[in-house]
Order: structure tokens, then C-alpha cells, then sequence
């Protein structure tokens, strides 16, 4: 069993975590991932780790579905019936020069210790975070180590009132960066990779498909990348992004739509309000 | 004139076809007393029996059924746990038509079946588990040295018995959850109950051996950390990386590998959503492609989630399908069809990206190939389409590869698999060890099960050579 020493509300319905887990805590990398199974019905979810420290794992979590729900309303102290991991490969980190780093929602989490990585190995490191709202742009008092922190929001609460591609327009058009990075919604994903493909500039996007395993023992999380099959859970989880196929990975997201649904709705009805979290 | 041995095996009461394809309950239902002993009655007892020398972990066969007919099962359980520590799941799972009973006398008999060895040992370690519940056999004094076994499928789980037997220290690590490697995660409820593997499973871990779930050896901890820690390790990690055929569409909405599907039943229970959270798709008109095992689970896993209808469709002939003859009766008679010589080129699918039909082509026999079976040919111009909502890929597994590329001293074979010495399971580091799937490519639960013995006898004769050196 994995025990949760920390627990921290970070926005609405969304969570950080510390969880006991020496070994996965030291063998992690940034950029890889762990697979969750929070009880015995539980199903085998994904989350990027967002730090390791000692013997204890970080993941940030936003409440979208029954899994996500139900972890976020775990307490300190609590156990997760699982916690697997670190796998995927991690980011490739290397002193590249001027990197770019794009976080949008809870993606902030997984760009956080890729950033900090290539920031230590020399990098000037521009970082843009991305939320709906203030609240949402998560993290943000953390990124003191960055040479260059933009903000963006939907609603202009905080920062430039705009999405992510916003600012990395602005960026790109003002700095020559060798390489950059952008991890959130796959939607985001998709409109920051065909940005970069205008500016020919190599993005790595962490791929966020469906999986069972994490392993490569079931093909759920299959993308196609330069018209190849890859498998996200070991080939990746980051690819260039110039080079995946995001609408086949959009269509892909809602296999389970509806019985996601459906197990959401049978969730809350147990449970109740649950607007509180 | 000798005692008339009546011609047909003692048949298994089995749930009927049209009940069982809306349940995921076992389909064989088991010996009663009485049933196995007039089955034991149809064994020779044969001075020199061939049948022991079909099995792959040499079970001394006349000798259980001799305590079978004496009534005396519990004698009978004691002679079979001392070859196999996994009695139940062999006699369920083992393709026994290949192995003993391909050797056995009476089956050579004019008209005549083998005696129903399987049937034999399930009846026993069904008895066993029933009427004595946990009986443990002598262990061998303690000893200093530890074995690392890694992946918990039949082949780790035998060799850790048996190590533990003797008395060594062994840690299992599994990838998984849960321990039981394919028999928890590939072969379905409904021809080996996963309650039966949790037994066995407890049998293993009340003989001492430590099992460590949540561990994918390479990333959660290294190969040089097992190494560092332990003085011989066995590696039987299987063959768990499903291939695809590679064909325009594989990625629409509705096509998946047998493993997904397979794990996502069994494994995660999806059968039983939304009381278990893991989902799995229903296929109203479901093709399944390949004809062995894997496909036979897969196809009428297919049928018992709720399909209108299953095709196996399988690019060679009956002749050559590689599935276990009582899988392919189970399958015919629940209503599956088979379309022979028939391979898909395309997926098909609308605006959604859903699948909605798969483009196949005729095949016919040519020459035969490197495995000794007709090549199957493409017949140009023979193109068809059927309808189809889901497709379920079980044309093979091949190595996982996370252990591999972590451990690159380990030699491998031209197809990526482990090259060892066949007669001890010695891979070319010393104290390394492997077998199962990972050595062999996709096999049987058997096969993995007796590379774990012999691997457990290699292992423990280096250990004993290692302290005898310490010695002198």
C-alpha cells in the first residue's frame, strides 16, 4: 500500500499530492510517468510525476472523472491500493540553449520538473503557464528558478488575457529558442505543435492516450507518430509533436466516453455533492 | 481375456452452450468421485508409462491415478504436488492431447480414447483443496542464499517453489497487481477461475516465497539492483507485447489486440463494470483475427460481453489452426464462426473514426513454409468486406522489452527472445537464468512450468557449487 503524507488543494477540484513510494521515488526521472489504482475495484490510471523527493513521489491531480474524483478526495494518511511506476522514457534533457517550456492546466505539474532539470543543466529556461483563470494557473510561486515566467488566462484574471499559443508567439517571435517542450489538454498540445511546425522548431508533447497497463502489454495507448504506430506508455511518453497524428488522438480519447459517463454519474449519486472539492 | 476398458473417456459435465455464452463462469464443471474413479479404472498402469514422458515436468501418472481408484486422493494429491505446484491450473489449462495423453496406451487402442489424465489431476487438486485445504510439504533446512524470480506467470511461480522447497530465499517481482502472470491477465475466467489461481497462489507464499507486486524490474527497481542483491535470479517475464498485423485503420475506434481486451476482463474485471471501474467495449459484430488460443479466449470473451456475432477469421485452414481442439469445440458450439483462409488487408472505418467494417481477401495453400505448414497465399481479385464494429487482433506476442534494454549483457536470439541452454535455463551471464515465453516465444502454461523446474534444479546446483567453493 502507498500512503499519502501530503495533500494540498491547489484550484478547484484539483490536487497535489506526496505519496510514499521509495522505490518508485528513486528511480524517477523527469518526464515519466506512474500508473494509480486507488482500491481493490479501482481501475490502472496514468499521471505524470510531478517530482520525487527521498521516498516519496509527487503527482497533481484534476478531478475529471470517477478515478480522478475519488483520489482527489482521498486525505493524508489515506493508502492507494497502487502506485507503479516511474515508466515511459523520461524527457530527453541536454544543454540545449534557450529552451521553451508550455504548461497549461495540470500540465504545469509535468512541465515543472522537466523545467527545473534543464534549468540545472544550464539552459536559459523560458517557461509559459496557462490557465482558464487565475486560480487555475497552478504551481506558479514555484517557477522562481526560471529566467522567464509568462502568464496567460482565458478570462485575463492574471497575465496576458489569451491562450498559451499567445504567448508562445510573442516568445518566438522575439527569441530564438532551440527547443521546446508543451504539455496540458490535448487540445493544447495539438494547436502548440502546429505552431512549432510553422516555426520549425522540434516540441516535445507528452501524450495522454488511454492505457491499461503502462507496460506494453495492451496497445490501448498506440499513437501514430510520423505515420508509425508507437506505443505512448514505453516508446514515449513524449513525442516530437510536429509529428503526431492529434486529431486520431482526440477521436482515440473518447473510446470510453460514454461509460465514463456513466461511471461518473453512478459515482456522484453515491457520493452526493461533491462540489465542494 | 483381459478387463474390456470402455472406449470413451468419462465425460465432464459442462454448462450448457447457450447458457454459459451470457456468464463468465467455468465451462467444465469437474469430476465427481465416482467419475474419477471409473476414469482411474480405464488406466493400464503400464510397467514402463509413456505418458510420463509427455509430460513436460514428469509427473509419475500411474502412480496418482493408482491412489485415484484406491479412493485415495489424498495420496494422489501428495504424488502429483511433488512434480507440480500448480496441479489445478495444469489440469485445466495444459494441452494434455499433445503431451501425456498423446502418449498414453489405451488411447493407441483401436477406437479408444486416452485415459483423461487431465480431468484426473484437475479432479485431485480440486479434492485436495476441498477436503485438506493448505498442506505443506517438507522444506529442506534454511539457507543464506537469495533467488530473485522475476515475473510471477506459472514458469517464475514453479521455479520459486521449488527453490523454496529447498530451502533458498526467494523474492518474486511482478509487474502487475496481482501475481499469476497470463493465468491472471490472459486465459479467461470461464476456463480457469481466477479464485483457482489465487489458491495456488497462496500455496506458493505459505512455502515461504516473498511476492512483491507493483515491480517492473528496469524501471521500479534496476537489473543491477537484483543482480547486487541476490545470488542467482530466474527471469521468466513472458511474452507480453501483443503485435499488430500493421494494416491501414488499425488505429480507428473499435480495433484492439487480444491482450487489451483479455486484460481488461480479466485482469481488471471489466466484466463486471461499473461494479469494478475498468471498462471494456461490446462489439455488436465482432471479427477476431488468428485461430490459436488467445484468439478462441478472445472470440468468446467477445460473445459473452454481448455480441450479436463473432467471426474468427484466420489466414490458413482448419488443418493448421494452432488452438487446442477442445477450445475450438467450446468456441463452435457456442455459436462462433470460422471463416478459413481469409485474411484482412484494410480497416474501415467513418467520419468518427469508428470501425465499421474489415476488407478481407481469399487465401489459398501454397508451398510449405519455414514451420512446415502450406504457406497461405493471397487469391488477387478475391477481395470482400464484413461488417464489423470491433476487431480484435490475436496474431501473437512478442518480447517486452523493458527488462531486455536494461540488462543489454544478456545475450538474445535473432528474434529478440533469450538465448539459453536448453538442458539448464543458463543464459550467457552466470547465476542468470530464464525461461518460459520470453525464451521460447508465445507457448503453454506447461512448457513455462517446467522450464521453472528445470531452471530450479540449474540454480540450485550453482548455488551448491558457489558455497562448496567458499568451503575449500
Amino acid at each position: 500500500m502507498y500512503r499519502i503524507l501530503k495533500r494540498r488543494r491547489l484550484a478547484e477540484g484539483t490536487y497535489d499530492f506526496w505519496i510514499e513510494a521509495p522505490e518508485v521515488a528513486q528511480h524517477t526521472r523527469p518526464g515519466q510517468f506512474l500508473v494509480v489504482r486507488v482500491h481493490e475495484r479501482g481501475e490502472r490510471i496514468p499521471l505524470t510525476i510531478a517530482d520525487a523527493q527521498d521516498d516519496k513521489v509527487r503527482i497533481v491531480v484534476k478531478a475529471v472523472g470517477k478515478t480522478t474524483y475519488e483520489l482527489c478526495s482521498r486525505k493524508k494518511g489515506d493508502e492507494l491500493a497502487d502506485v507503479v511506476g516511474p515508466l515511459g522514457r523520461p524527457s530527453e534533457i541536454d544543454r540545449f540553449g534557450r529552451v521553451l517550456l508550455v504548461g497549461g492546466g495540470v500540465g504545469i505539474a509535468a512541465i515543472y520538473p522537466i523545467a527545473r532539470e534543464l534549468k540545472r543543466v544550464g539552459n536559459h529556461v523560458t517557461v509559459i503557464l496557462g490557465g482558464r483563470t487565475a486560480e487555475q494557473v497552478i504551481m506558479r510561486d514555484e517557477f522562481g528558478f526560471a529566467d522567464r515566467v509568462l502568464i496567460t488566462t482565458d478570462d485575463g484574471s492574471l497575465g496576458i488575457k489569451g491562450v498559451v499559443t499567445d504567448a508562445m508567439k510573442q516568445v518566438l517571435d522575439s527569441d530564438k529558442i532551440d527547443v521546446a517542450w508543451a504539455i496540458g489538454p490535448t487540445i493544447m498540445m495539438k494547436f502548440c505543435a502546429l505552431l512549432a511546425r510553422e516555426r520549425d522548431l522540434k516540441i516535445w508533447t507528452s501524450l495522454n492516450p488511454i492505457m491499461v497497463d503502462g507496460t506494453g502489454m495492451c496497445g490501448a495507448c498506440r499513437v501514430s507518430v510520423d505515420g508509425k504506430i508507437k506505443f505512448a506508455c514505453v516508446d514515449g511518453p513524449e513525442f516530437d509533436g510536429r509529428f503526431v497524428d492529434w486529431d486520431e488522438l482526440l477521436k482515440r480519447l473518447t473510446i470510453y466516453r460514454e461509460e465514463e459517463q456513466k461511471s461518473l454519474q453512478r459515482y456522484l449519486e453515491k457520493v452526493g455533492d461533491m462540489t465542494w472539492l | 481375456m483381459a478387463v474390456k476398458i470402455p472406449e470413451r473417456k468419462t465425460p465432464m459435465r459442462e454448462q450448457p452452450a447457450q447458457e454459459r455464452i451470457h456468464n463468465f463462469n467455468e465451462v467444465a464443471l469437474g469430476y465427481t468421485e465416482e467419475e474419477a474413479v471409473a476414469e482411474a479404472n480405464r488406466c493400464l498402469q503400464c510397467k514402463v508409462p509413456l505418458c510420463v514422458k509427455g509430460c513436460p515436468v514428469n509427473i509419475d501418472i500411474p502412480g496418482f491415478i493408482r491412489y485415484v481408484r484406491e479412493k485415495d486422493f489424498e495420496k494422489a494429491a501428495e504424488v502429483i504436488k511433488k512434480y507440480n505446484n500448480l496441479p489445478a491450473i495444469c489440469g485445466r489449462v495444459c494441452p494434455q492431447e499433445n503431451q501425456c495423453e498423446a502418449q498414453c496406451v489405451v488411447g493407441r487402442m483401436k477406437d479408444h480414447e486416452p485415459v483423461a489424465i487431465g480431468r484426473l489431476e484437475r479432479f485431485v487438486a480440486d479434492w485436495e483443496a476441498e477436503h485438506i485445504g493448505l498442506k505443506l510439504p517438507k522444506r529442506s533446512p534454511k539457507r543464506s542464499q537469495k533467488v530473485a524470480v522475476i515475473g510471477a506467470g506459472p514458469g517464475g511461480i514453479t521455479c520459486a517453489a521449488d527453490l523454496a522447497k529447498l530451502g533458498y530465499e526467494v523474492v518474486i517481482f511482478e509487474a502487475f497487481h496481482k501475481p499469476g502472470g497470463v493465468l491472471i491477465y490472459g486465459i479467461p475466467e470461464f476456463r480457469l477461475p481466477k479464485a483457482i489461481v489465487e489458491r495456488e497462489m497462496e500455496y506458493v507464499r505459505a512455502l515461504g516465497v516473498e511476492v512483491k507486486t507493483d515491480i517492473i524490474v528496469g524501471k521500479t527497481i534496476s537489473v543491477r539492483e537484483i543482480l547486487d542483491e541476490f545470488d542467482a535470479v530466474y527471469i521468466g517475464i513472458g511474452a507480453g507485447a501483443p503485435k499488430f498485423m500493421g494494416i491501414p485503420g488499425t488505429n480507428l475506434i473499435g480495433v484492439f489486440s487480444a491482450s487489451e481486451i483479455l486484460t481488461r476482463v480479466n485482469l481488471m474485471k471489466a466484466y463486471a463494470f461499473p461494479a469494478y471501474d475498468t471498462p471494456v467495449k461490446k462489439g455488436d459484430n465482432v471479427i477476431v483475427v488468428g485461430a490459436g488460443n488467445v484468439a478462441m479466449d478472445a472470440a468468446r470473451t467477445a460473445l459473452r460481453l454481448g455480441a450479436k456475432k463473432v467471426t474468427v477469421v484466420y489466414r490458413r485452414s482448419e488443418q493448421e489452426m494452432p488452438a487446442r481442439l477442445e477450445e475450438y469445440h467450446h468456441a463452435l458450439e457456442e455459436g462462433i464462426e470460422f471463416n478459413w483462409l481469409t485474411q484482412p488487408v484494410r480497416y474501415v472505418g467513418d467520419e468518427n473514426g469508428r470501425l465499421t467494417a474489415v476488407e478481407c481477401i481469399k487465401m489459398r495453400l501454397g508451398e510449405p513454409d519455414e514451420s512446415g505448414r502450406r504457406r497461405p497465399v493471397p487469391v488477387e481479385g478475391s477481395n470482400f468486406v464484413i461488417e464489423a464494429d470491433m476487431a480484435i487482433e490475436a496474431i501473437g506476442q512478442g518480447p517486452q522489452k523493458i527488462l531486455l534494454q536494461d540488462f543489454p549483457e544478456l545475450k538474445l536470439n535473432k528474434w529478440g527472445y533469450i538465448e539459453v541452454d536448453p538442458e539448464t535455463c543458463a543464459t550467457n551471464v552466470p547465476g542468470v537464468y530464464a525461461g518460459g515465453d520470453i525464451v521460447t516465444g508465445a507457448a503453454t502454461v506447461i512448457e513455462a512450468m517446467g522450464a521453472g523446474k528445470i531452471a530450479a534444479k540449474s540454480i540450485h546446483q550453482y548455488l551448491s557449487s558457489k558455497v562448496a567453493s567458499k568451503k575449500r
